[in-house]
């Protein structure tokens, strides 16, 4: 059926952009900005993916999805089939569809690219998920017969439901322990709703319960129950899947004064503790008339973004190099902008002042200019003597990037790390220089993607999976 | 999970003592750590301080002093209630070793948190001398249980009504006056905390006070905690609560436990709201 339309023609059809709500509208409102594909919209943007491709494309997912087939489905109306396909390779489309970098991914490589707009691979597989989950016809996928065996799983974040629900797929028994009062990790305390709405993150938790998996939250591993203490519960292998949560401050006088936020912080008032429904819910954030954001990476983007919507006069974002440089999604910064976050490049602060109540009402920045690359690749910002100014500013969110937190570390001897506190892994397997104890997820990177740790979490679950049943058979109490 | 309390004492007006179910907490608990709680599911996330724990009960004991809406509603639960969230435990704990002679100084419902503490420094054979402080008679707290632990104690009331008239800093000079002192931990109000730092400092005993800073998660995460310490800027959670006195920017401590006062305010007339139309 599909053979009826030639490529030649596929090639001609126009991208389909994805409605979105309007700005002057959603910056009143926490719901998801872009709506998703209507029906009509997914269909015609699955017949821009060409036929016989060499699908480039696979090579460009870090799960190694089948994005060929999954569209093809898609083509011919099987849309549930096409959510079942996606998650053979990936077990949370929805999440992924919405927060994938797919544009240095998937998208990158796809062969339409060459000669136009490469096919949108992430609004389809957001369509496909949300169909499945909307039609209520979510299965529990198939589950292979009990092992008997107990794996613990350390956070909850994409890394820790990934891994618990391959392992929990083949048979394992999985338990998750979550730090937070509620599970979700940076899904839920780091992304907001408008980007990635409460209930799709809950519906892959639903599941994961009903795959088995106990989730135990107020649980920090390190503090409430050390690593060991994991195995001499009975535990015969354990994923750390913890993340990097430790905020960045520049070192810069006047950073500790109110009104200062890290964008940790900012965003866990707002998404996990809904500050933005004060005093309904008891938890508040500070939001005065002028809010500056510091840096011009994602996180910076929903800290920006989080910030319009509570309604103050201004959100400026400062960043030291200049726009190309910018780390964030470009659709992330378009649509800041559309929100009227204002940006000043090239601006870098160097302190901070502060009125009698200690709160913030100044911020003293220097002008940039963009010398050689560095290390990164990136031309490396310098300053320009004299060139300071002062902003008047009553809110700042320091949005410069996260380290990895210690208290595992700290407490798990024979853990090694690096200089930085990364757990150091085999890319192979995930395995870590501690026998059983496996990572996945920013924790082994300093700090990544949604999809990377997904991806990590699959390739370690496989190697647990493996390390499980080489050891031999367990002692039956 | 349920964090059911098991039991409840009020011991001044507005001051009681609960003992929570919370028993994962209570696994790896030391003297000096603490748990944050959620009382109620739309509720904000508050370190308190631990005055005790039984791992075979599986309770935590806290010391509660209602000063704003969230230890508001938490005093007014009973036995049976149950809390939202327990975790635990959370921070570093005391640096307990062979001192000597060490002094714990508790000032209101900071009290409670020092008798873990003495227990251990007086298990590990240390002399131990404990100090309340209060503004008047009926809000010195655990005083009897603060007499089975240590060799002696005494108290301060601001209007004389119980011990020494005047302030725990007053009982300290006295005590510094008859004997060798190796260590002092604080725990109570900031200006307290501050005073015994500023009397210790001249005479190089170590001194530690427990910091109550305003957090969220108390992982490490968020950073709302910071205070600057020696100098560098430290997270009470994960770095804490207790820091070296002598180190500590106390004015800074203080700005910052403000700076949610306007909140505080319209959340606590919310709740009184509430209470009146019961």
């Amino acid at each position: 059926m599909s053979g009826e339309i030639s490529n030649k023609d596929r090639m001609q059809i126009p991208i389909q952009d994805m409605p979105e709500q309007e700005p002057a509208v959603r910056v009143r409102n926490f719901t998801e900005v872009p709506t998703g594909y209507p029906e009509v919209y997914a269909l015609t943007e699955s017949k821009r993916c060409l036929d016989g491709c060499k699908a480039p494309c696979i090579k460009g997912c870090p799960v190694g999805i089948d994005i060929p087939a999954f569209i093809k489905k898609i083509e011919e109306r099987d849309f549930i089939g096409a959510a079942r396909s996606l998650k053979k390779y990936n077990l949370l489309p929805a999440i992924c569809g919405r927060v994938c970098p797919q544009q240095d991914q998937c998208e990158l490589v796809c062969v339409v690219a060459k000669k136009g707009a490469s096919v949108a691979i992430g609004r389809l597989e957001r369509f496909a998920a949300d169909y499945e989950r909307m039609s209520g016809l979510i299965e529990i996928p198939e589950m292979a017969p009990p092992t008997g065996r107990k794996i613990a799983i350390v956070g909850s974040g994409p890394a820790g439901l990934t891994g618990a629900s391959e392992l929990a797929r083949l048979g394992h028994k999985v338990t998750i322990f979550e730090a937070l009062h509620r599970p979700g990790g940076v899904l839920v305390y780091g992304i907001p709703r408008f980007r990635l709405p409460i209930d799709v993150i809950d519906t892959e938790i639903e599941m994961l319960k009903k795959m088995g998996v106990e989730i135990i939250c107020n649980a920090v591993i390190g503090k409430t129950l050390t690593v060991d203490d994991l195995f001499a519960e009975g535990y015969e292998a354990v994923l750390i899947g913890t993340g990097a949560g430790l905020p960045y401050f520049m070192n810069i006088p006047g950073e500790n004064l109110c009104g200062i936020y890290s964008a940790n912080e900012f965003l866990t008032r707002v998404n996990l503790m809904r500050a933005d429904l004060f005093p309904e819910s008891l938890t508040p954030v500070f939001l005065g008339k002028r809010v500056a954001i510091i840096g011009a990476g994602d996180t910076a983007m929903d800290a920006a973004r989080t910030s319009a919507r509570l309604k103050p006069e201004k959100v400026t974002v400062y960043y030291r190099r200049s726009r190309e440089e910018a780390p964030c999604l470009p659709r992330e910064m378009e649509h800041a902008e559309q929100e009227g976050v204002g940006f000043k490049f090239l601006t870098n602060p160097v302190r901070f002042i502060g009125d009698d109540n200690y709160f913030v009402n100044g911020m003293q920045c220097i002008k940039m200019e963009l010398g050689e690359p560095d290390a990164s690749g990136r031309r490396s910002p310098k300053p320009i003597p004299g060139s300071e100014f002062i902003e008047e500013i009553d809110t700042v969110v320091m949005a410069l990037g996260f380290g990895v937190n210690p208290i595992i570390k700290e407490t798990t001897p024979g853990l090694e790390t690096n200089k930085k506190g990364i757990i150091i892994v085999d890319p192979a397997t995930g395995k870590t220089s501690r026998e059983g104890v496996y990572a996945a997820g920013d924790i082994i990177t300093g700090g990544a993607t949604v999809i990377k740790a997904m991806g990590q979490a699959k390739v370690a679950s496989k190697a647990i999976h493996e390390y499980i049943l080489s050891k031999s058979t367990r002692v039956t109490a | 999970m349920s964090y059911k309390i098991m039991e409840k004492v009020e011991l001044a007006p507005n001051t009681v003592m609960m003992q929570v179910h919370a028993p994962l907490a209570t696994r790896k608990m030391q003297p000096g750590q603490f748990i944050i709680v959620r009382v109620t599911p739309n509720g904000e996330r508050i370190p308190l301080s631990i005055s005790g724990w039984d791992m075979n009960k599986g309770t935590v004991r806290i010391i509660v002093q209602a000063v704003g809406r969230t230890s508001a509603e938490l005093i007014n639960l009973r036995v049976g209630d149950s809390l939202t969230d327990v975790v635990g435990p959370l921070g570093q704990p005391s640096h307990l070793d062979k001192y000597g002679t060490c002094v714990l100084i508790g000032g209101g419902y900071g009290t409670g948190a020092i008798i873990p503490i003495a227990k251990d420094l007086k298990a590990r054979g240390n002399k131990v001398i404990g100090i309340i402080g209060a503004r008047t008679k009926e809000l010195v707290l655990m005083e009897n249980e603060l007499r089975t632990i240590c060799d002696k104690v005494e108290v301060s009331t601001n209007d004389g009504s119980q011990g020494v008239k005047g302030l725990v800093t007053d009982v300290l000079t006295e005590i510094l006056k008859q004997e060798p002192v190796h260590m002092v931990t604080a725990i109570g109000p900031v200006p307290m905390m501050k005073a015994v730092s500023e009397m210790t400092r001249p005479l190089n005993i170590k001194t530690y006070v427990s910091l109550n800073a305003i957090m969220v998660d108390g992982t490490g995460m968020c950073g709302s905690c910071r205070v600057e310490v020696g100098g560098t800027t430290k997270f009470a959670c994960i770095d804490g609560p207790d820091f070296d006195g002598h180190q500590v920017n106390f004015g800074e401590l203080v700005n910052r436990q403000k700076m949610y006062i306007p909140y505080e305010k319209k959340a606590m007339e919310l709740h009184l709201c509430k209470e009146k139309n019961l």
